[in-house]
Parts: structure tokens; C-alpha cells; sequence
């Protein structure tokens, strides 16, 4: 489904060979109400983009959160009605990794969170050429399905998904 | 023999026997003797020469070989015995002897070795020997022992500076190695690391500036390379070397040095790259800095600077602030380096980041400038001697104006960061101007009572107000003291109109500004009188008040005696002031009344005395021991008298008697007696001291007031654990013992003499007292006990722990480092032993004082023992009692990590109890459970793929868990369990 994915992942030649670098968050600090066995958490926007910030770029050896790719203002959640939704934005309007990398995100946020999550990868209205396409079979369950059982595909979300060593 | 100088004819029969025994008879043991022999002055060097003579010249290459090891023998130990003419004729063989067979070499090296450590080498000897080498021998292709020795010639001659016309070969036998590539094999008996080899050789490269000629351009090549490790051993590397470089050895790289730093980090994906190209700019900068130049030689450091400018500035501009971050710590890194480069750069680049700062408007882009324009101030540390020659000077006005808005901007982030450029500013000296000094105590008055939601900030502007007031008491004293005294004013009366006072009101956020600002010992006159007003105060007030109130000013007060502890003369002052007047507020609410009184009795709460005892503590530790003599006295005075004669209110109802017939309420002052007496020095002699060890032990079995009890144990065992060995001490512990004897015999006190014997045997066992074993003995034995196991089991915790209020290192008591790995080998194999012989129901007694002790344990001291205790811990897991479970789940997981072949035989197992401890109700347990799920993972692949689907099917309930901190190890433990034998990973 990642059409012309494979291009760029080992050829050797970057499409966007020196993006700009933003800093890390650091750690969520732990609250007093975090600690408390009593107090619930609800699943909230830093909670979420805690699980995604630290996905590998395909192509980069630096994180979604460092290329920018993510961030947590475009994460939306509400853990009452069990929506997730996240917008990412490619580095350029042409990079062919955008679906490879919705891919990785919606892989990672289908096992971190619960079951009753209905959720919603898209990419940042306006910043690709093919936005509506990739769109489209990001949400396409039997698509994605489909694509995790390409052993190319798999290895290449789950080196994404790998922590970083 | 040895009486036998040289001189006066040495038996040199002997000697030719040692000699041929080494040569010919191939044995090792006599070039010792002959060692001996020459160091003890029976023969000389010459001698072993002769004696050798025909074996040096034998047809066979091996005997050869052999006669000049045990010369070189000699020599590596004797070389501090030959003359100089005797080292010329002994390198001149040696080098001759470098042409002969392959055999001989590596003990020629040696020889050679030997010489080159002597001091008495005449000049150009080095040269020689270095050319010798490289003439006559291959070294690349020596044993790797061989090769070693060479170096190490190399090195010793260095220490000489006497490379000379060599330094192109010298570079490159060394430089092949560069940068070590080495794993070392497993098992290796020498323990050789990476790390060792990398150091040492770059002691080599960095030893001299005449290898920069061509070590920078290696360096510049593999820093541009893709290898990580290679980046930073050349980073680390030329940092080294700018230790010893001058501007002539950098002076054509720099440009290159720059580029490929620069590059790194703006451009890198690791924060240890990052970190060590900025420490490489740092000190290329520092090296350029401090160069001495010839007269016709131009300064490199400024054109250097500009370079780092032109190429940084343009991104401090740039709208969209891409790339600000890697800019600025490039430009800090050089700025830091020296005083002139710090001026150099701060001078271009502060009126810059000024302007910017007004041309954005969003608070976060403010605060990210701002954050930089701090970094920048913060290197401001050199000393000048006129004050305006200060870089900062020119800049003051708009510095100010620029932290004020900071700090009165609506974003806490914003705020946060004013904050801290203003402590930063404050510490220039003669910097801030009074009246800037006014407008920032204003500033952090408003900031110290700021919402519960803007607590970073709130707990900023109090840790500012300390810094300051310690530079500038005088403005916080005129400008903050009355207002946080009219505040304090305030809320009392707002107490008396009862005005509940929730947990952050703003009487609570006075107490810790009146604290915070304690910094400088006249303020502290100001404050603490002010303090204990208040609490004067609001004791005295008609209404209730709650135990956090009085808590509150507790805690405000034991911060004070904190910062008064570096201050002999504050300290004493606040001794002498708060503690008589605590001690008299106690005794006061403790006297019998007609008609009781609520706050009376808030006073005499547990944590109300436990917040007293703690000021006590502190306000005591760290008296001198003259001063705490004058203390003990009256204080044991009034305990065991009634004498309330030192207390400043001292007109009472009735008499102070808590170890006679005194009211429960007297009684348990005992804490506050324990306080005082448990944080004296240990070597202030306590009056009446027999006296007052029985009065405790009376009222430690007391069955009235568990409070009471359970404070005069532990006031007996602080005193006791301080007791100098000797008679009296037997006699103390005797008492002790028949004490505890008698209480848990009977019935009605067998709790108070259990309470008794734990805090006895904690006493004996921080010191190892060997009386301790008998006692923990006897502790063990009370875990089958129906009625005590349960506390018996807790008490090994007790016993493991650090207690807050007695029994402290800060307060004198004796602990030794070791006690609890010496607990742990004297008595698990006995709690061991106790959990199998002991019957079904009362066996998590034991379970549960063996996780006290391994819990409690340094990990490195933990793992070679888990082993040993793994059935026992699998048994464990079974365990209800959540710290069973806690305390077996934190010793499984790093055996997972550690051993997991001999954890894979019990992987159903550990699959089946830690899923179903997964869902425990204690969220530390789920917590630790799902860590272990996590470790799991590192067991052979084969051996857990049968269990993947179900593990991941399980692990999908505590990704709903309510608590935020279980949901973050269920998501990195499924993750990884989904990674198990996938592609990719």
C-alpha cells in the first residue's frame, strides 16, 4: 500500500537530507495525584503523544518528535468517548515515507492503547501533495491489515518502533 | 655473603653458577637471586655482563635469547644503579642487538625498555635507540606483547621530549591503532576494556604538539565519518589535545575544526556527540585564548570568534527560531572558555537577542530568547577589576527592563525563566541598582503567593528570595519583612473570624516566604522572633485551630534552623530562642486543666509533637559541644525535676512530673525530650544519665499511651546506641534485656516490651554491638508467635531502615555503612531456615521480614545471592501480602536481565504469576509486575514465543488501567512482547 515506499528506505539517497532538528521533551513529570492509587488518570493529549514522540523516522535516525513530524498540539483525545485523533506533518510536501510513517503511528497506538479506542491518524491539513490519499488507507482497517502482513512492510514499522539503542 | 662488598673480592663462582643455571639450565629461579644480589650491591652490572660473556655470543639464537633476559631482567629492576657511561655502553650493545635473530628481539626490547627509564641518559641517546628500533625492527608486525613494549619505550623517552627528528614514524605506529576498535573475549582473564585501550592511547596521541600535523587531519577525517563510537574518541581526542596545543599547531586546522564541529551539532542525532563537540570548541577556544604569541604572530582567537558568529548569528534571527538551540550552545561553549572570549561574544550577541526579544511577541518565542540571553549571563563569571570593563554593564538598563516584564508576563514559563535570570543578575556584584533592588523583592512577594497551579513558579521566586537576601539583606528586610508580617497579621485574624485555612492559603505561602528568605543571619533575627510570635499567637487564640496550622509553622521554623546551620552564631541563636520556647508552649498545653481545651490537645497530637521534634532535631545536631552542655543540663533538669525555671513562660498551674505521676499529656513531651537528648554530639556528657535510662525503660512498658511508650524505647535506644562501650553500657543492656524478659512473658505488655527489644536490637545492630545476634535471635523467634509475628515481620523493615528522628547519622548516632549487607549475611540463612521448619500459617511472617531485608539492599550486593533464593522467591509470588510481592517482584527483575538462561526453565511460571499480579489492587505491584512481563523479554526468543499471543491478549487490560504510571509499563512491555520474533526487530 506504500506507494513507492521502498524508494527511499536503504537506497542511500535521502529525499531531505538535512531537516532542521527540534528539541526533546523531556520526561512527563510525575504528579502527587499520579502517585495517589486512588486518583484515576484520564488518557490525555501528552499521554498520547508521549507513546508516538518517540518513533523512529524510516529514513532519519532521529525521532518523529525531533523532525517535528508530531507534536503534542495536534494530538485531540477524549478518554470518556474513547476518541484518538493525531495529525502529523511530513518534512516536505512530497516525502513519499508519509504513509509508512501514519503507518508506524497507527501500529503504535494500536497496541498501547485500549481496545475501545477508536482512532484517527491523519496528516496535518495542507502540508502534502498526496494528503487525501494517504488519508484514505490510513484509515482503511483491512488495508492496514493487510500491509502488517508484508514482512517488508512489518520489519520496516517495527525497526520504527524499536527503542532506540 | 652479603657483608661482602664488591671490592673485597666477590665470589664470583656463585654468580657463574646462577648465570648458567638461568642460561643453560633453563630455570627461572635464579635471575631473582641474582636481582638481589646486584641490588644488595654483591656484584655490579658489569659483572652479570662478564658472567654471561660466552652465552651472549653462543652459536644458538635460544641461548642467546636467554642470556640477554636475564640482563634485561636485571636491568628493569637495577636501572637506577648504572652510571652514565655504563648506560652509553649498554645501549650501544642493545642497539647492536637489535640486528640479531627474531628469537632474541622481544628480550633486546626489553633491555631496551630498562635503559630508556634511566634518568642519567645522555642527550641524543633517545634518538638512537628510537632510530635502532625503527631500522632494524618491523614493529607493526611484533607479538602484541612486543609491540607494547615498544610503546611503552616510546612513552618513557616522550616524558623526555626527545621525539626529535621521529615524530612522523612515532605517529604513525601509534596512529594505526586509532580509533581502538576492541571487544574484549569473553572470559578474558586480563580484564582489559575498550575504555583502557582508548584512554591509554590517547595519553599517546595527546602527548605531544608535534604530532598535530598530522593527528588533526586524522582527527577532522573520522569525526566526518559515519562511525559513532569514531566521532567521539576524535572529539575526545582533540580535546585532550588543546590541553597541550598552542595557536601555531591549530592555527591551519581551524577552519576545518570548526566545519566538522559545527556540523555535529547542528546536525546530530546523539546528545553525547552534541555534548562532547561543544566540550572540543570549548577548549579549542580556551587553547586559543590562553596562547602565548610570538611578536609577529596575529591573535587567532578573534578572527576564530567571528567565524563561530557569522555562521551562529544569522539563526538567532531567523522568525521561525529553527536551529536557535544548537546555535546558542555553540556560541556559549566558545564564551565559556575565557574572559576575553566571553566578552568578545556576549558583546555581539546580547544587543541582538535584546532586539529580538521585543520583536516577538508570543511568550514562548520570548521565553526561549530569554532562556538563551540567561545562558549567556550565566557565563558572566569572570572577575575584572574595574566595574566597567563588565560586559553586562552597557546592557543593565535593558536586561532589567526585559527580566521585569519576565516576570510580570502572564506565562508561568515566561516567569520561570525571568526568575532565574534575575537570581542571575542579582549575583553580579554591584550590578542591580536599589532601586532595582525594590522592584525585585515586589516582584517575588507577588510571585511567592501565586495559585496552587503555578507551583514551579511559586517554589522559583522562594528559592530566588533565599539566593538574594543572602547578597542583599538589607532590601529584604525594609522592603519584604513587614509585609510577610502583615500578612502574618492578617491571617490570624482571619483565624479568629474561623476563616477555615485550606492546605494553600496564603498564611501557609507566608510561613515558607518568612522561611525561604532566612538565608543571612540578620534577617533571621527578624524572622524567627516573627515565627514564634505567631505561634504564641495562635496558641493563645480562642479558636480552633487545626493540627496542619501549627504543622505548617513547624515546618517553616525547622527550614530556618536548616539554613542556620552553617552559621555557628545563628544557629546558637536559634537554639537558645526556639527550643525553650517550644519546650514551654508543650509543657503549658500539657499541664492538667479544669476544663480541657481543644487547641491543648492539637498540640499534644502525634504529628503536632512529631513536626516539634523535628525543629528540636535540627535546631540541635549540630550544637558545639560547650553550647550543648549549657542545654542539657536544663532540659534533663526539667524532665526529671520539674525545673521549668530556662522556659520563658514559666508561671504553671501545676508541676511538670512526666516520669512520675504526671498527666498522659506529660508524658508524651518524652518525644520531645528524645529529640534534644538523640541529637546531642556524641560526645556531650548527659547529667544524671543512670538515672534517666531507668525513668525511659519504665515508661517504655507503660501500658496507657502507646505514643508515650513507644518514644521512651526509642529515646532509650538513641542513648544507647551512643553509649562508649564499657560497664555501664553492660549494665544499661542488661536492664534492657530483663525488661523485655519480664514484658513478654506476661500478657498485658507484650506489645510495649516487643516495641522495646525492636529499637534495642536497631541500636545494638548499627553499631555491631555483639550483643546484637542474640537479640535479632530472639526478634526471628517472635515471627511464629500468634499474637507478635505480624509486627515482628514489620519490624525487620524498621530494622533496615533509616529512621527520620532518632538513631541518625545527622544526629550522632553510630551506623556503621555496612549494617545492613552484615544483617543480611548473618541472618538470612536463618530466616531462610525459619520459613521452611515453620508451620503453613504463620510462614508469610517469615516471607515478609526476608523481603524487608532484600528490599532493602544495594542491588550490586542483592543479585549474586538471588540465585541461591529463587525457589524460595518463586514460592513467594504465591503470597498474598502485597509486600511479599512487591519486594520478590523488585528482586526477580534484574535477575531476568541478569541470568536468563537459568530464569527460562521457569518461564510458565513466571508468565502465570506475573499476569496475575498484573491486576493487582496495589498499583506498585502492577507496576512491578508488568516491569517483570517487560524483562521477560530478554529470555531466549524460543522459549517465550508460545506464550506471545497470550501475553498479548492479557496485557491489553492494564492499557486501561485508571493509573497513568501502570499504563506506561503496560504499553512498553506489550511493545516489546509484539517485537518477540517479528521482522525488524
Amino acid at each position: 500500500m506504500v506507494g513507492g515506499g521502498g524508494g527511499g528506505v536503504g537506497s542511500g539517497l535521502l529525499e531531505n537530507a538535512n531537516p532542521l532538528i527540534y528539541e526533546r521533551s523531556g520526561e512527563r513529570p510525575v504528579t502527587a495525584g499520579e502517585e495517589d492509587e486512588q486518583v484515576p488518570d484520564i488518557i490525555d493529549a501528552r499521554e498520547i503523544f508521549d507513546l508516538i514522540r518517540c518513533i523512529n523516522d524510516p529514513e532519519h535516525p532521529l525521532t518523529l518528535e525531533e523532525l517535528n513530524v508530531v507534536e503534542q498540539v495536534r494530538v485531540q483525545v477524549s478518554d470518556p468517548d474513547s476518541t484518538v485523533a493525531v495529525a502529523f506533518t511530513p518534512t516536505i510536501p512530497h516525502c513519499s515515507m508519509a504513509t509508512l510513517i501514519g503507518l508506524s503511528i497507527k501500529v503504535k497506538l494500536l497496541r498501547s492503547l485500549p481496545q475501545r479506542f477508536k482512532m484517527d491518524v491523519h496528516i496535518t491539513p495542507g502540508t502534502h501533495a498526496s494528503e487525501h490519499a494517504v488519508n484514505k488507507q490510513l484509515a482503511d482497517k483491512e488495508r492496514v491489515a493487510a500491509a502488517l502482513e508484508n514482512t517488508h512492510l512489518l520489519e520496516v514499522v517495527n525497526q520504527c518502533l524499536s527503542a532506540r539503542s | 655473603m652479603a657483608a661482602a662488598a664488591p671490592e673485597a673480592g666477590v665470589p664470583t663462582g656463585a654468580l657463574w653458577g646462577l648465570v648458567q643455571d638461568f642460561v643453560m639450565g633453563q630455570q627461572d629461579g635464579p635471575a631473582e637471586q641474582v636481582v638481589a644480589d646486584v641490588k644488595s650491591g654483591s656484584y655490579t652490572v658489569l659483572q652479570v655482563v662478564e658472567a654471561l660473556g660466552s652465552s651472549l655470543e653462543n652459536p644458538e639464537p635460544q641461548t642467546r635469547a636467554r642470556g640477554i633476559q636475564l640482563l634485561s631482567q636485571v636491568l628493569l629492576q637495577c636501572h637506577s644503579l648504572l652510571l652514565e657511561k655504563e648506560v652509553v655502553h649498554l645501549i650501544l650493545f642493545y642497539e647492536n642487538r637489535l640486528k640479531d635473530h627474531h628469537l632474541v628481539i622481544p628480550s633486546v626490547l626489553q633491555g631496551l625498555r630498562a635503559l630508556s627509564l634511566c634518568v642519567t641518559m645522555p642527550p641524543g641517546l633517545a634518538v638512537s635507540v628510537l632510530k635502532a628500533i625503527f631500522q632494524e625492527v618491523h614493529v607493526q608486525s611484533l607479538l602484541q606483547v612486543d609491540r607494547h613494549t615498544v610503546y611503552n619505550i616510546i612513552i618513557n623517552f616522550m616524558r623526555t621530549r626527545e621525539e626529535g627528528p621521529f615524530v612522523e614514524e612515532l605517529f604513525e605506529v601509534t596512529s594505526c591503532y586509532f580509533p581502538i576498535d576492541f571487544t574484549p573475549p569473553p572470559n578474558d582473564p586480563h580484564g582489559i576494556q575498550r575504555d583502557d585501550l582508548i584512554l591509554s592511547l590517547r595519553v599517546v596521541l595527546a602527548s605531544t604538539p608535534q604530532f598535530a600535523e598530522f593527528l588533526l587531519p586524522l582527527l577532522i577525517e573520522k569525526v566526518d565519518s559515519e562511525i559513532l563510537s569514531a566521532k567521539l574518541d576524535s572529539l575526545q581526542t582533540l580535546n585532550a589535545c588543546c590541553a597541550i596545543y598552542g595557536q601555531k599547531e591549530l592555527k591551519d586546522f581551524l577552519p576545518s575544526l570548526w566545519a566538522s564541529i559545527r556540523r555535529e551539532v547542528f546536525q546530530t542525532a546523539s546528545e553525547q556527540v552534541e555534548a562532547e563537540g561543544l566540550a572540543a570548541l570549548h577548549s579549542l577556544t580556551a587553547c586559543l585564548s590562553r596562547s602565548v604569541l610570538s611578536a609577529d604572530a596575529e591573535d587567532l582567537l578573534d578572527p576564530f570568534l567571528s567565524n563561530i558568529l557569522q555562521d551562529c548569528r544569522h539563526h538567532l534571527c531567523e522568525p521561525d527560531m529553527k536551529l536557535v538551540w544548537p546555535s546558542a550552545k555553540l556560541l556559549q561553549a566558545a564564551a565559556g572558555a575565557s574572559a576575553r572570549a566571553c566578552d568578545h561574544i556576549t558583546s555581539h550577541v546580547l544587543p541582538l537577542l535584546l532586539e529580538q526579544f521585543h520583536k516577538h511577541s508570543q511568550s514562548n518565542q520570548r521565553r526561549t530568547i530569554l532562556e538563551m540571553i540567561l545562558g549567556f549571563l550565566k557565563l558572566q563569571k569572570w572577575s575584572y577589576d574595574d566595574k566597567d570593563e563588565r560586559p553586562l554593564c552597557g546592557f543593565k538598563d535593558q536586561l532589567c527592563l526585559l527580566v521585569f516584564m519576565a516576570l510580570a508576563d502572564s506565562s508561568a514559563q515566561l516567569q520561570l525563566v525571568g526568575i532565574r535570570a534575575l537570581t542571575v543578575l542579582g549575583a553580579q556584584p554591584d550590578f542591580l541598582s536599589s532601586e532595582d533592588l525594590e522592584q525585585t523583592v515586589d516582584h517575588l512577594y507577588r510571585l511567592s503567593f501565586l495559585e496552587e497551579d503555578s507551583q514551579r513558579c511559586r517554589v522559583a521566586a522562594l528559592e530566588a528570595s533565599g539566593a538574594l537576601a543572602t547578597l542583599y539583606p538589607g532590601a529584604f528586610s525594609n522592603h519584604l519583612i513587614p509585609k510577610l508580617a502583615e500578612e502574618l497579621h492578617r491571617g490570624e485574624s482571619d483565624f479568629a473570624r474561623g476563616d477555615g485555612s485550606p492546605k494553600c492559603s496564603p498564611h501557609l505561602r507566608c510561613l515558607q516566604a518568612l522561611s525561604a528568605v532566612s538565608t543571612n543571619p540578620s534577617i533571621v533575627k527578624e524572622t524567627l522572633p516573627l515565627l514564634l510570635e505567631h505561634l504564641g499567637r495562635i496558641n493563645k487564640g480562642n479558636v480552633v485551630t487545626g493540627p496542619s496550622d501549627i504543622i505548617a509553622v513547624c515546618q517553616s521554623l525547622q527550614q530556618v534552623a536548616e539554613k542556620c546551620q552553617q552559621d555557628p552564631e545563628s544557629y546558637w541563636y536559634f537554639h537558645q530562642t526556639a527550643v525553650p520556647c517550644l519546650f514551654a508552649l508543650a509543657v503549658q498545653a500539657s499541664m492538667p486543666e479544669k476544663e480541657p481545651s481543644v487547641l491543648r490537645e492539637v498540640l499534644l497530637e502525634d504529628e503536632v509533637l512529631a513536626a516539634m521534634v523535628s525543629v528540636i532535631g535540627t535546631a540541635t545536631t549540630h550544637l558545639s559541644p560547650e553550647l550543648a552542655a549549657q542545654s542539657v543540663t536544663h532540659i534533663v533538669s526539667l524532665f526529671l525535676d520539674g525545673n521549668t525555671s530556662f522556659l520563658p513562660e514559666n508561671s504553671f498551674p501545676s508541676r511538670f512530673q512526666p516520669f512520675q505521676d504526671g498527666s498522659s499529656g506529660q508524658r508524651r513531651l518524652v518525644a520531645l525530650l528524645m529529640a534534644f537528648v538523640c541529637s546531642l554530639p556524641q560526645n556531650v556528657e548527659i547529667p544524671r544519665l543512670n538515672q534517666l535510662m531507668r525513668e525511659l525503660l519504665e515508661l517504655s512498658c507503660c501500658r496507657s499511651c502507646p505514643f508515650s511508650s513507644n518514644a521512651a524505647a526509642k529515646c532509650f535506644a538513641g542513648l544507647l546506641n551512643k553509649h562508649p562501650a564499657g560497664q555501664q553500657l553492660d549494665e544499661f543492656l542488661q536492664l534492657a534485656v530483663d525488661t523485655v524478659e519480664a514484658g513478654l512473658g506476661s500478657g498485658p505488655t507484650r506489645h510495649q516490651a516487643f516495641t522495646l527489644l525492636l529499637w534495642v536490637t536497631k541500636a545494638l545492630v548499627l553499631r555491631y554491638h555483639p550483643h546484637s545476634s542474640s537479640l535479632t535471635t530472639q526478634l526471628m523467634g517472635l515471627l511464629s508467635d500468634p499474637e507478635l509475628g505480624p509486627a515482628a515481620a514489620d519490624g525487620f523493615s524498621l530494622l533496615m531502615s533509616d529512621c527520620t528522628d532518632v538513631l541518625t547519622r545527622a544526629g550522632h548516632a553510630e551506623v556503621r555503612i555496612m549494617f545492613r549487607q552484615r544483617f543480611f549475611t548473618d541472618n538470612v540463612p536463618a530466616l531462610v531456615q525459619g520459613f521452611h521448619a515453620a508451620p503453613q500459617d504463620v510462614k508469610p511472617n517469615y516471607l515478609k521480614g526476608l523481603s524487608h531485608v532484600l528490599h532493602r539492599l544495594p542491588k550490586p550486593v542483592l543479585l549474586p545471592e538471588l540465585p541461591t533464593l529463587l525457589s524460595l522467591l518463586l514460592e513467594a509470588l504465591s503470597c498474598s501480602d502485597s509486600v511479599v510481592q512487591l519486594c520478590t517482584l523488585s528482586c526477580l527483575q534484574p535477575l531476568l536481565l541478569e541470568a536468563p538462561q537459568v530464569m527460562s526453565l521457569h518461564v510458565d511460571t513466571l508468565v502465570t504469576k506475573f499476569l496475575n499480579l498484573s491486576s493487582s489492587p496495589s498499583m506498585a505491584v502492577r507496576i512491578g509486575a508488568l516491569q517483570c512481563m517487560h524483562a521477560l523479554t530478554r529470555l531466549p526468543t524460543p522459549v517465550l514465543l508460545p506464550y506471545k499471543p497470550q501475553v498479548i491478549r492479557a496485557l491489553a487490560k492494564p492499557l486501561d488501567d485508571k493509573k497513568r504510571l501502570v499504563r506506561k509499563e503496560a504499553v512498553s512491555a506489550r511493545g516489546e512482547w509484539f517485537l518477540l520474533g517479528s521482522p525488524g526487530s
